[in-house]
């Protein structure tokens, strides 16, 4: 189904126009525009200060704007923010469990703050629990659980009123890979039941793995749009090699190879040389003598989008 | 889709849209988490606010009390000294209770435990937030009242059935410590400006007629001390501990009102900036 061809407007779980939030002369959001689809699983990528959680934090109204509209679930989260957040599940950035509740009673009394009956919250607690592989764990304290726990359980928390859609600010960040992969699975398994996921990361793989679609973000503007493959294809080459020639000389050896690549990006550790054949090119890297200490050749990215677009690389 | 959450976006759709952005009915779900802590917590922690007005009784009013004999009472009577004093320790003790709830407990949970912008996430609203955290605040601030009055009641430092009345009156005082307090918490940056608290009211408890009568002051110190809160509260207990009133009764009753009214709706109007930073 293309893009273009379907109303996005008429069923949009959420609609931004000209969304804008200042703080004095900064912009942190400067006139974003987007709409995200029931079911849809929305990314969006950028550094840290981009403007991502800004974004996240008015979409669940409790920050105000400075301009545009905005709309979730048909309601303007600023004049209606209980009603919208009823529908909502908020994962934000960093975990804020409540510290003087056990595991199980966060889970029961933030659903309380929903205004949901016991008898629906207690097995829907263990439920959740299981869900997050925190059943042995129901009645520790907060403090005692690991990050990665402390992760699930918010996350679990988050899905307490079964929400229409989740929000997911930077849900991976300071996971081990094992714990991520297993967050990963679960969120599948969410977006599989027909929930809308919105997601912010910094992780091109996350977003890779997550999205459907999503928006590069940069100092508070959309600079692209589009489905993680699309981008690439639109952004980047096939394929990417990677040499490295050292520090020292990484910037000298730049015009050697100049007429190599359709397009060179030096970075401080290695150079990126974008072609359809990266193989095909590293051996004519080769073939001049010019014999770089390490070498790889890989499929583009999405870090190799937001280098194009941006100039520079998504973790600083 | 769930259906679970029709209920609550049923009666949330039903919310004037005055009240739309701020509030969702549900103070409930906040009183309900606040008892669930207290169930929890160290029961030694709370009881030290029990045992402080008790020990300044026994020290002040019993300790000293042998050497300063009967002083005057409201009706002009001669009472005991530790008579004098229980009712104002009463007042102080609900100020310090509703201070240490409404602004230490509130800007703790906001800035480090980050409690209400977990609590914000869901489907309350600021105002439901305040409203549960200031009925903290006062059931706190009322089991204090209740405990100090059964110690006075033992050591027949009441002599009035009115006496019952001062539990009401610990909450009124309370409420408006509390919200005034809350009020004046949304406008603070740091850790600095919490240190301002006792420097505002340690010399309000020694100089509100809590240990001596306002008379040994000039005439211009018992006007600036009329002025304040504590004065007032402090003077409305000592009446109710010996059942006497006169037309100043009212007057500090008001001034309770009117602190709580103008505190609630500060507390109101600053609701996002309390909240939602």
């Amino acid at each position: 189904m293309s893009e273009a061809g379907f109303r996005l407007l008429d069923v949009s779980v959420i609609h931004a126009s000209e969304l804008r939030k200042n703080y004095g002369d900064f912009a942190a959001v400067d006139g974003i525009s987007f709409d995200v689809a029931p079911g849809e699983s929305f990314g969006l990528l950028g550094p840290n200060g981009a403007g991502k959680s800004t974004t996240m934090r008015m979409i669940g109204g409790t920050l105000l704007r400075t301009s545009g509209t905005l709309e979730v679930l048909g309601l303007d989260p600023e004049t209606r923010g209980p009603e919208v957040r009823a529908s909502l599940g908020v994962v934000p950035q960093s975990d804020n469990l409540d510290e003087e509740l056990r595991a199980r009673d966060n889970l029961i009394v933030y659903g309380r703050y929903f205004g949901l009956p016991l008898s629906y919250l207690k097995p829907k607690a263990d439920e959740l629990l299981e869900f997050a592989q925190l059943t042995e764990k129901a009645n520790a304290k907060v403090n005692s659980l690991s990050g990665g726990m402390k992760r699930r359980l918010t996350i679990a928390r988050g899905l307490v009123n079964e929400p229409r859609v989740l929000l997911l600010d930077e849900p991976t960040t300071g996971l081990d890979p094992q714990a991520r992969h297993i967050l990963w699975d679960r969120l599948f398994r969410l977006k599989e039941q027909g929930v809308t996921l919105v997601v912010t990361t910094h992780f091109m793989d996350e977003a890779e793995q997550l999205c459907d679609r999503l928006v590069v973000m940069d100092h508070g503007q959309i600079v692209a749009e589009g489905s993680p493959s699309s981008l690439i294809k639109q952004y980047s080459s096939r394929e990417v090699a990677e040499v490295r020639f050292g520090s020292e000389r990484n910037a000298a050896m730049v015009d050697e190879l100049r007429d190599l690549a359709g397009r060179i990006e030096v970075l401080p550790d290695r150079i990126l040389m974008y072609a359809d054949d990266g193989e095909g090119l590293l051996e004519e890297v080769h073939r001049r003598g010019l014999n770089p200490v390490t070498s790889l050749v890989r499929r583009s990215s999405l870090e190799d989008v937001f280098l194009r677009l941006t100039g520079r690389s998504l973790i600083d | 889709m769930s259906a679970i959450m029709g209920p609550t976006l049923e009666r949330l759709r039903r919310r004037p849209p005055t009240v739309a952005a701020l509030y969702a009915g549900n103070a409930r779900a906040v009183i309900e988490r606040g008892f669930r802590v207290i169930r929890n917590a160290n029961w030694a922690v709370i009881a030290t606010g029990f045992f402080e007005p008790v020990f300044y009784l026994l020290a002040m009013g019993v300790g000293m009390g042998a050497l300063v004999g009967g002083v005057p009472g409201p009706d002009g009577r001669p009472i005991s000294y530790a008579m004098y004093i229980a009712p104002a320790l009463l007042a102080t003790s609900a100020m310090n209770g509703a201070i240490y709830d409404g602004v230490h407990n509130v800007f703790f949970k906001l800035k480090y435990g980050r409690l209400y912008e977990g609590m914000l996430a869901t489907a309350l609203g600021p105002m439901d937030v305040a409203l549960g955290e200031i009925f903290m605040a006062l059931f706190r601030g009322f089991l204090y009242a209740v405990g100090f009055l059964a110690v006075l009641g033992v050591m027949g430092l009441v002599t009035s059935w009115w006496a019952l009345a001062m539990l009401p009156v610990a909450l009124l005082i309370a409420l408006g410590f509390a919200s005034l307090g809350m009020a004046a918490t949304s406008y603070m940056k740091g850790f600095q400006q919490l240190d301002l608290v006792p420097f505002v009211l340690l010399p309000m408890f020694l100089f509100s007629a809590t240990l001596y009568p306002i008379t040994v002051y000039p005439g211009w110190v018992q006007a600036l001390i009329m002025a304040l809160p504590l004065w007032h509260g402090v003077e409305l207990m000592r009446q109710l501990s010996v059942g006497y009133f006169d037309g100043r009764t009212a007057v500090h009753i008001l001034y309770f009102v009117a602190m709580s009214v103008i505190g609630v709706t500060v507390v109101t109007l600053r609701l996002r900036k309390l909240f939602l930073r």
